[in-house]
């Protein structure tokens, strides 16, 4: 049963082939033997998740079952879920129980999905290889000494274990595509305000966006059918008409129009990936899209915007782990500074105290101007860069990430190295648009992804072109040795 | 750009961190390295720009000045670290 689609257990549980008691307890099982050998998940849900699928069963029994009613499912701990320990993947978070779901789980909820527990992830998303969480690295089910990319690792290695059918995560500068891509999986960051960030603790809140993993375009499509809503308790959520992602998956990729950037195929592109990503974009043309190279000028100027932005808003938005109200507190703090301070060193990782001394740098007097100032104004000029390729494009593709997993440690004592594995996905985070990574090929053992980036809120399209691609080939059913 | 000891010492006071001794050097040189990547900024010619604060041109909703949360202090404050008669309970501030 851990080898079908979200598709074919939809069909599988309506068509009576298996309970969804069953099926829980299938991948349950599956969850106790295997997670220790990957570490994806912090907190297993079991109790809670057989009492869901017991009742998910009478709803099918009954005929009145909800989209993914009986369908196992992992959320990543960024969020909050009602009475379940949300860590974030860091200590500061560890004994944190919220007392509400974020809408994103409330959404899959009232869909009929079960929660099977909280995957593992890089503390407070920050990090591309999943070693900053406090509950140890995530290991890539393709190669074990290699990274499973992050920060939603845990999300991205427990489907490509066969762990969990979908996942659910969230992506800032790169954290669903670039892990979606080194564990061969398929996954969609949506246009910034398509799903509700309500509930979801905030890393960047200008750039922070949740979305679906699975093994396939499809499947990422059912999902984001459920997850995309309109909420009135996040500000930023976009008010507009949710379509059905599903509806347009059978249309034929013919006359589309797909756009090359000749800056995502230059140096620092390992050879094999770009290999693979070109013959991707090859497969497509023979089925009639038509392939147009384009440039996106500025951006070599995407990381260091990112690393301006993110680390600002972060600084601002972690400054409410003061030890007060939730979260870690130090012990015998002498006064308030002493328990702020303490309670903050102790309770935060070294990369997250990094980006909170990098944004208040570049937020505090006299170096706003320099940093923060001109980094919203780079973001105008890589906004400027997509509008004007998108006039003469539909979608646009390259490589998700410059090469595929690497080596536990490998990026480990420089920091600008880890964060240019960003370097292809970051520019749509700035921008506000939807990107996608799906499976294309193999280098070193080890898979690669291709990045579909969509104009804004034009989702249907990018799982469109990825379906039609997953119909003519078989990377995204390959599976590690393992399985 | 490299950033200097004293400037770290002044930021993790700002940033409400507690930096010890030991780690001090390495944390300079990581984030001076950082600096010089985000100083690739200051080539790029934004004369004619704006400061974009949001991914796309979308406008802030505003929401009518209506009560609708309704009263959770007790489960909120169950997840404190300490409380005392329903207030949150931090280390005294002044002698």
């Amino acid at each position: 049963m851990h080898n079908y689609t979200i598709a074919e257990l939809v069909k599988g549980l309506q068509n009576k082939e298996f309970s969804s008691v069953e099926l829980t307890q299938h991948f349950l099982d599956r969850i106790c033997q295997l997670n220790d050998d990957y570490n994806a998940i912090i907190t297993i849900t079991g109790e809670q998740a057989l009492t869901a699928a017991a009742l998910a069963d009478k709803r099918l029994a009954s005929g009145d079952a909800p989209a993914m009613c009986g369908v196992p499912i992992l959320h990543k701990d960024i969020f909050c879920t009602d009475s379940v320990r949300t860590s974030c993947g860091s200590k500061m978070l560890d004994s944190f129980i919220p007392p509400y779901n974020a809408t994103v789980v409330e959404n899959f909820a009232r869909d009929g999905a079960i929660m099977l527990g909280k995957t593992n992830m890089d503390e407070f998303a920050m990090g591309s290889s999943n070693e900053t969480s406090f509950y140890g690295p995530v290991k890539n089910p393709w190669a074990t000494d290699c990274v499973p990319g992050g920060s939603s690792g845990g999300s991205a290695a427990a489907i490509a274990a066969r762990l969990a059918p979908g996942a659910t995560a969230t992506d800032t500068g790169g954290s669903i595509r670039q892990p979606a891509a080194l564990c061969g999986i398929s996954g969609l960051k949506p246009t910034y305000g398509r799903v509700s960030r309500w509930g979801m603790i905030a890393f960047a809140s200008s750039l922070d966006q949740a979305g679906p993993m699975a093994r396939t375009a499809e499947d990422c499509a059912i999902m984001l059918n459920c997850m995309a809503s309109f909420d009135e308790k996040d500000s930023t959520s976009v008010e507009q008409t949710v379509p059905d992602y599903t509806a347009s998956l059978g249309n034929s990729v013919k006359g589309v129009k797909i756009g090359i950037p000749k800056e995502y195929f230059s140096e620092g592109l390992h050879p094999g990936t770009e290999l693979a990503v070109r013959k991707a974009m090859a497969q497509l043309e023979a089925q009639g899209a038509e392939l147009i190279e384009i440039s996106l000028p500025s951006s070599d100027l995407s990381v260091p915007a990112y690393y301006v932005i993110a680390p600002a808003e972060a600084s601002a938005n972690l400054s409410r782990f003061d030890g007060v109200k939730y979260g870690y507190r130090c012990e015998n703090p002498k006064d308030l500074q002493d328990m702020y301070c303490r309670s903050r060193s102790e309770g935060f990782g070294e990369e997250v105290q990094r980006r909170i001394l990098i944004g208040t740098y570049c937020l505090s007097a006299g170096y706003y101007d320099a940093y923060y100032g001109k980094a919203q104004k780079v973001r105008q000029l890589i906004q400027q860069d997509f509008s004007e390729a998108f006039k003469s494009v539909d979608l646009i593709m390259g490589p998700t990430c410059p090469s595929p997993a690497f080596k536990f440690g490998a990026k480990g004592d420089d920091p600008v190295a880890m964060y240019l594995e960003d370097i292809y996905t970051i520019a749509t985070n700035l921008a506000g648009l939807p990107g996608m990574s799906v499976p294309c090929g193999m280098v070193e053992d080890k898979p690669v992804g291709l990045q579909i980036i969509g104009n804004y809120f034009d989702e249907a399209r990018m799982l469109n072109v990825a379906h039609q691609f997953q119909q003519i080939t078989d990377w995204h059913h390959q599976a590690p040795e393992a399985m | 750009m490299t950033i200097e000891r004293k400037e770290i010492e002044k930021l993790a006071t700002l940033s409400r961190l507690a930096i010890d001794e030991k780690t001090i050097t390495d944390v300079t040189g990581r984030l001076s390295s950082v600096l010089a990547l985000v100083d690739q900024l200051q080539n790029a010619d934004t004369e004619s720009l704006q400061e974009v604060s949001r991914p796309f041109h979308i406008s802030q909703r505003l929401r009518n000045d209506e009560v609708k949360e309704t009263d959770q202090r007790d489960a909120f404050q169950a997840i404190a670290p300490q409380t005392h008669n329903g207030l949150f309970s931090v280390p005294k501030m002044i002698e």
